[in-house]
């Protein structure tokens, strides 16, 4: 018989729109960060740490770079005869056949998959956070507990509190009221979207509202849960805990990396962060290349400066070029000459020569300002940046552009530039 | 690929010096990220070699620790695998390998079990790539009962350490001498051949009776004129690191942009084990140049015309020049490192200074305690 004690569900199918152009032709979940990793690594690497062997990743948006990206599990250990890393796309079902249309709809689309595990506890997992966590830990609270639910929550500054939903706990840290981004928080105990759930409780509720329309675990399972009187505790976590929704917090936590003790401490031996890794070849640093605060990952070649950036595995830059304050993903050219300030640059992307990007003022994004501020440059993946240009700041650019695609070699500050078509 | 591959990985060299008390030379690491037996399987693998044969002998725990698991070569496969195969005792033998062609007689039922038509027989002591089907090819063209690859040899090279080949216009061997003190040309073995199965088997067995145990001395060089033995001359980057002097020269090789090229970015890829390190960090102060740096790296000194292998830590305001790092080094504040080899999991004392003089390499052994930062 197949026994897991506890199986995790990894809801990996969201775009993350509000990152704008990088998420264009990938999921959030499989975006770089830090170099050599991707944003599910992190709970992935938390599930094999914490000795969950099992894991749903429920993929939905652009999945091609997440399947390849997981393959049979092999980096994460989780590679096993029974368990392991299964990939749950959405199906056609005889009845019906429909998208996942919410993160609980999704989960109860794979009933069968948890139900073959016989588990005791289902762990829900949202692929968008980077920070190290051992849910074993929590497990022996939800277990200590006698819990129906727990909720993973971090304390956050009460001025913040009114950006996430909060919950309102008894001494014991059983959950009395759930309050979603309320004005006058009570509580600063945000909830992290994770969740442990005894399984007979979960499968009863997902039973119950399966004809929920957009059923969602924040604003349906768990109030249905609450409802019945089901005992639902917080579980506190008190590490790091980022999340990576915006172009602005991602370029942040990226370059939280960099500093000389970092708070997120990737070179510790204990709790390591695992990663399928396409490269193997250390980095080539050139006889007059500068490379000062610098995280960069296997088989660059560095002939230019770098200062203060994040740069991927196989990174070129070139003679000349100036790299600063910026995001460098896997196998991106920057030609020579080149001087980069305060950019986002997604993989596979060639930069030409004697282009500088980041210049002048900022002005708002013309297109959507809400997600293209923060003052950066971001430059979708497999683009193409003539030679001799200059790019503003607070811009987007996606796809293969050409020298006519910049009046006067240039591309103001809050202008988008996206060329759609197929790539050849 | 109609052949199955043996890895002669169980040899120790005096010329290693200090460097092979911890290892085996088919394990020494080499170009950062690599030890040198992956050159050998990666080629197997690349050349569609199923199951690969190591046999290894001399201080083999770093050799086994790198190879605890097959699916870096994908040779963990049901068709094939990798096997690692070190001496045992059994009733009929209590002898370690006694040489090449008794390593191979101790186990000749891996040869006898399988069922490939050839043998790929290589050291794991090259630094190369090569398509080992074209050897086959020739191998086969030529009606030959061996083929041996051969190369030419550094100038810079001794050819004491080679097997000396001459040959006809025809390719077949004429003249083979091992170890010469002084070398006829510049034509010398790389210690990779091929051998049909049958003959293999044939000849280790006869080599057994009569009491002789080394592959090249008393099979290719006694049957020199018996059998037919051709030369694949090799004319792509090969480098043999069996002493001190060519592992700091074919580390070094991996400085020029030609050589990383070749075996970084051209097909086929070379393969390792994958440590999941985090990418290399440099810190405010650090000042590299011309250096290899690898994952897990933290750098806050200068460095130059250096490699750094896996997880170094370099001090404040240290100097490292023209020198090797191996893997896991922690050097403190103040160093001075110049002309140098420093040994694996090394701890280096705050304002110490270790300079090899004279051109000489110097290996440096510091087993100090390590304070955590």
């Amino acid at each position: 018989m197949i026994k897991k004690e506890m199986i995790a569900m990894l809801l990996a199918g969201g775009q993350g729109s509000r990152l704008g152009v990088l998420t264009a032709d990938v999921a959030k979940p499989a975006v770089s960060f830090g170099g050599k990793y991707r944003i599910i690594d992190f709970p992935l690497s938390n599930c094999i740490n914490s000795g969950v062997d099992t894991v749903g990743v429920l993929t939905q948006y652009q999945p091609l770079r997440l399947n390849t990206h997981i393959g049979i599990g092999i980096p994460w250990d989780l590679d096993r005869n029974v368990g392991g890393v299964s990939i749950l796309p959405p199906y056609e079902k005889s009845t019906s056949s429909e998208w996942y249309t919410g993160t609980a709809n999704a989960i109860y689309q794979n009933l069968r998959y948890m139900e073959q595990y016989n588990p005791d506890y289902v762990l829900i997992l949202g692929g968008d956070h980077i920070y190290k966590m051992d849910y074993e830990v929590m497990l022996d609270f939800h277990k200590a507990n006698n819990a129906d639910v727990t909720l993973a929550t971090i304390p956050v500054p009460l001025e913040e509190a009114s950006r996430f939903g909060v919950v309102i706990t008894d001494e014991h840290k059983k959950i009395q009221e759930f309050e979603e981004k309320p004005e006058h928080p009570r509580s600063n105990l945000a909830s992290m979207g994770i969740y442990i759930f005894s399984w007979p409780v979960l499968r009863e509720a997902l039973l119950k509202l399966k004809d929920q329309p957009a059923c969602d675990f924040g604003k349906h399972i768990i109030p249905y849960c609450h409802e019945q009187g089901k005992r639902i505790f917080a579980y506190e976590y008190n590490g790091y805990w980022k999340d990576v929704g915006t172009l602005g917090s991602y370029w942040e936590s990226n370059m939280e990396l960099i500093d000389l003790i970092p708070v997120f401490n990737l070179y510790e031996e204990f709790w390591k962060i695992y990663t399928k890794s396409d490269r193997i070849p250390p980095q080539y640093i050139a006889k007059d290349a500068v490379v000062d605060k610098a995280i960069i990952g296997e088989g660059c070649e560095i002939y230019g400066e770098v200062h203060n950036s994040v740069i991927g595995c196989g990174v070129t830059i070139e003679k000349g070029a100036v790299v600063r304050d910026s995001i460098i993903m896997s196998s991106t050219t920057i030609g020579a000459g080149t001087t980069v300030d305060k950019s986002i640059i997604a993989e596979g992307v060639t930069v030409g020569k004697n282009c500088e990007l980041g210049i002048g003022e900022e002005k708002e994004n013309k297109v959507k300002p809400s997600v293209y501020a923060f003052g950066l440059v971001t430059i979708g993946e497999d683009s193409v940046i003539p030679d001799g240009v200059k790019i503003g700041k607070n811009t987007a650019i996606s796809g293969i552009t050409e020298p006519a695609d910049y009046p006067n070699g240039l591309l103001d500050g809050g202008e988008t530039l996206i060329k759609v078509g197929d790539r050849e | 690929m109609r052949a199955i591959g043996i890895v002669l990985a169980g040899g120790n060299s005096s010329r290693m010096k200090e460097l092979s008390n911890k290892r085996a030379i088919a394990a020494m690491p080499i170009a950062g990220s690599f030890r040198s037996i992956d050159f050998t399987l990666s080629n197997m693998s690349n050349s569609h070699i199923q199951k690969v044969a190591v046999f290894t002998q001399y201080n083999a725990k770093s050799l086994n620790e790198h190879l605890n698991s097959s699916k870096w070569w994908d040779f963990g496969r049901k068709q094939g695998g990798l096997y690692v195969f070190t001496p045992t005792t059994t009733p009929e033998n209590s002898y370690w390998y006694r040489g090449t062609a008794d390593a191979i007689a101790q186990n000749i039922g891996f040869l006898k079990s399988s069922h490939e038509p050839y043998v790929v027989i290589a050291s794991g002591d090259g630094v190369y790539k090569m398509d080992y089907n074209k050897v086959l090819e020739y191998h086969i063209a030529k009606k030959a009962d061996f083929t041996v690859v051969t190369t030419d040899m550094n100038e810079k090279d001794d050819p004491s350490r080679f097997g000396v080949i001459s040959t006809d216009m025809d390719g077949r061997i004429t003249s083979f001498e091992e170890k010469p003190i002084q070398a006829k040309g510049q034509q010398v073995s790389a210690g990779i051949y091929i051998v049909r199965r049958r003959l293999l088997i044939e000849l280790i067995e006869k080599a057994d009776q009569e009491e002789r145990y080394d592959f090249v001395k008393d099979i290719l060089i006694r049957y020199k004129d018996i059998k037919k033995i051709y030369a694949y001359k090799l004319d792509t980057y090969w480098s043999n690191i069996s002493s001190v002097e060519s592992y700091f020269r074919t580390n070094m090789d991996f400085l020029k942009p030609e050589i990383r090229d070749y075996f970084f970015k051209q097909y086929p890829d070379v393969y390792s084990k994958v440590q999941d390190l985090p990418p290399a960090k440099y810190n405010a102060g650090s000042d590299v140049r011309n250096s290899l740096v690898s994952s897990g790296c933290i750098i806050n000194g200068q460095v130059e015309d250096s490699i750094l292998f896996k997880e170094v830590y370099v001090g404040n305001n240290c100097v490292i020049k023209n020198s090797i790092i191996l893997n896991d080094v922690y050097i403190g504040d103040n160093t001075h490192i110049e002309n140098c080899i420093v040994e694996s999991r090394d701890t280096i004392r705050a304002n110490t200074e270790y300079i090899g003089e004279n051109g000489q390499i110097r290996i440096v052994i510091e087993k100090n305690e390590r304070y955590a930062l």
